[in-house]
């Protein structure tokens, strides 16, 4: 019994430890994006990396779970006759949830990991010393491009994501529900409002910030060879994954009861 | 002038430095010798900042690098070059941008000029037409020459070697002793050189320390080194398993069970 107390207090200041770095790093990293000079090429480079490196697979999923939700919808509303409403659902459950979630835990699992995988065999080769050694700081170097890039990439990921999933939902709904093309238009169109896009969107920012800050933070981190790094990958993926499904629900409950959107 | 006072390093509890004390003049060539794991790289490092003592302090042209803040030390670090052990060159960036690291990120030069500065530097370690070449495809001692010449491409006032002969071949190796010792005679270039290499110590040094658990054992002139009684640095210069450095070690050592 004091055991679990002792190893659960433990795990809960671990964690609480973790998120106070992250918040140091998160800090320094939003202070270095206005300190001179500026380098695009860095951060458009990252940013090739994170869009369109990422939009085939995260396309790929939308348009699947599009289908499959409507299909799943079916299922249900058939009995009742309420298919009409298969439109509805779906692009409000993908614009509000499915989208900007799965969209970053993707991004999570691609970039994430490569981030974390990249910087810890730099660190441990000393290239981020070497960095340091020719006056430049790592953070700004390394960090601030990348957080940059996925800041801005994975709204604009969720985007294609939202439109694609719809249209995933259309393809059940015309050709296996017999809804027609426009019918199904006009009820997307009448069921998602501006706030259903923005409240999915503005989640993914703060997404996109902690795969960066959490893929930094492990790789910068690393202390020892291969197997630190192979460490650093799976805990970036492990802890992204974690902080996306706590920020989700804090930002799901927060606009449900404050802002009623 | 760099002047390192009292410098005491811990890491995760072993005392890797303890209480050293050496002076490296304007323009001199200190050659550091020592057995491997004594703490020389962690003394360089040191020395350019990017580890940071737990007591003791670093004075470099009569600024304490280890109050500066960040700016300040970058100024500081802009006249240091450090040629790491393992070269530590970027692998995601051919030879040429490694070599023009520094000119491409601080000075705003022209493709041609930074080009010719490449290839001038590459020409001093003995290389050419590896310019687009990545650091995977190298050889140790071809990384460990590319390292050293994305320093000489910042044309430090001051340059840090760490092991610089190691690795290559014994021409390649008397070439870049000739280099330092250039660097030295021509442009008065402050220097320190961490090696086991006798031969290349000699060869280079204005003066030799010595650093034995984690102090300064000895210094001095190569020929008072060579000279030298005390039995530890004789030990260690003459190369021999036996003697007092290796009276405690595990008497297995260099030999088959
Ligand atoms: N980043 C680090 N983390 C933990 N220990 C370290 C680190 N860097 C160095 N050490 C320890 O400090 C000691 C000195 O290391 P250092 O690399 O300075 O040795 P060295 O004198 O350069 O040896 P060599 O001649 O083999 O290069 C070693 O015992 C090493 O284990
Ligand atoms: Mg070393």
């Amino acid at each position: 019994m004091l055991d679990t107390i002792k190893y659960s207090g433990n795990v809960i200041y671990r964690g609480i430890s973790y998120v106070g770095e992250l918040t140091t790093l998160f800090t320094k990293t939003v202070y270095l994006i206005f300190v001179p000079p500026f380098n695009v090429t860095r951060m458009f480079s990252q940013m090739g990396r994170v869009g369109p490196g990422s939009f085939f697979i995260s396309a790929l999923v939308a348009f699947f779970i599009g289908m499959i939700m409507a299909l799943q919808m079916a299922y249900q509303m058939l009995e009742l006759g309420a298919e009409i409403y298969i439109p509805n659902v779906v692009a409000v459950s993908l614009t509000r949830e499915l989208a900007p979630v799965l969209t970053a835990l993707i991004v999570a699992g691609r970039v994430g990991a490569g981030i974390a995988a990249e910087l810890g065999s730099m660190k441990v080769t000393e290239q981020v010393e070497a960095l340091e050694a020719f006056a430049v700081n790592p953070i700004k170097y390394l960090v601030v491009p990348r957080f940059i890039a996925l800041v801005v990439m994975l709204p604009i990921l969720t985007v294609f994501a939202d439109l694609i999933g719809i249209l995933g939902g259309f393809v059940i709904c015309v050709f296996k529900l017999y809804i027609s093309p426009s019918l199904y238009f006009t009820m997307v169109s009448r069921a998602v409002d501006l706030s259903d896009i923005l409240t999915g969107l503005i989640k993914t920012i703060f997404f996109g910030a902690i795969i960066a800050l959490v893929g930094c933070y492990q790789g910068l981190n690393v202390r020892s060879g291969a197997e630190g790094v192979g460490k650093a990958t799976t805990m970036s993926v492990v802890v992204s994954f974690i902080m996306i499904i706590i920020i989700d629900c804090i930002f799901t409950t927060l606009f449900y009861f404050v802002f009623r959107m | 002038m760099i002047t390192i006072n009292n410098l005491t390093k811990k890491i995760d509890n072993n005392l890797i430095l303890n209480n050293i004390n050496l002076k490296i003049e304007t323009g001199e060539t200190k050659v550091i010798i020592g057995r491997s794991g004594v703490g020389k790289s962690v003394l360089l490092k040191h020395i350019v900042g990017i580890m940071k003592p737990d007591s003791g302090n670093i004075v470099i042209n009569d600024k304490d690098i280890t109050l500066l803040p960040e700016k300040e030390l970058n100024k500081v670090r802009m006249e240091i070059g450090l040629v790491f052990q393992g070269g530590a060159l970027f692998d995601s960036m051919n030879v040429e941008e490694n070599v023009a690291f520094v000119l491409n990120e601080f000075m705003k030069l022209s493709r041609k000029v930074v080009k010719e500065k490449v290839a001038d530097a590459l020409a001093m370690v003995g290389l050419q037409g590896i310019e687009k070449m990545m650091p995977s495809q190298l050889s140790g001692g071809m990384r460990k020459r590319v390292s050293l010449a994305r320093v000489l491409c910042m044309e430090p006032e001051i340059i840090l070697y760490d092991e610089p002969t190691t690795g290559v071949d014994p021409i390649t190796a008397d070439a870049i002793n000739n280099l330092i010792v250039e660097l030295h005679d021509k442009l008065k270039v402050t220097s320190i050189v961490v090696t086991h290499d006798m031969s290349s110590a000699y060869k280079v040094a204005d003066s030799i320390a010595m650093i034995y658990h984690g102090r300064v054992i000895a210094e001095g002139k190569p020929e008072d080194i060579k000279k030298t009684n005390h039995p530890v640095v004789k030990q260690f210069i003459s190369g021999d398993a036996r003697g007092p450095i290796t009276e405690n070690e595990n008497l297995i050592f260099g030999h088959v069970r």
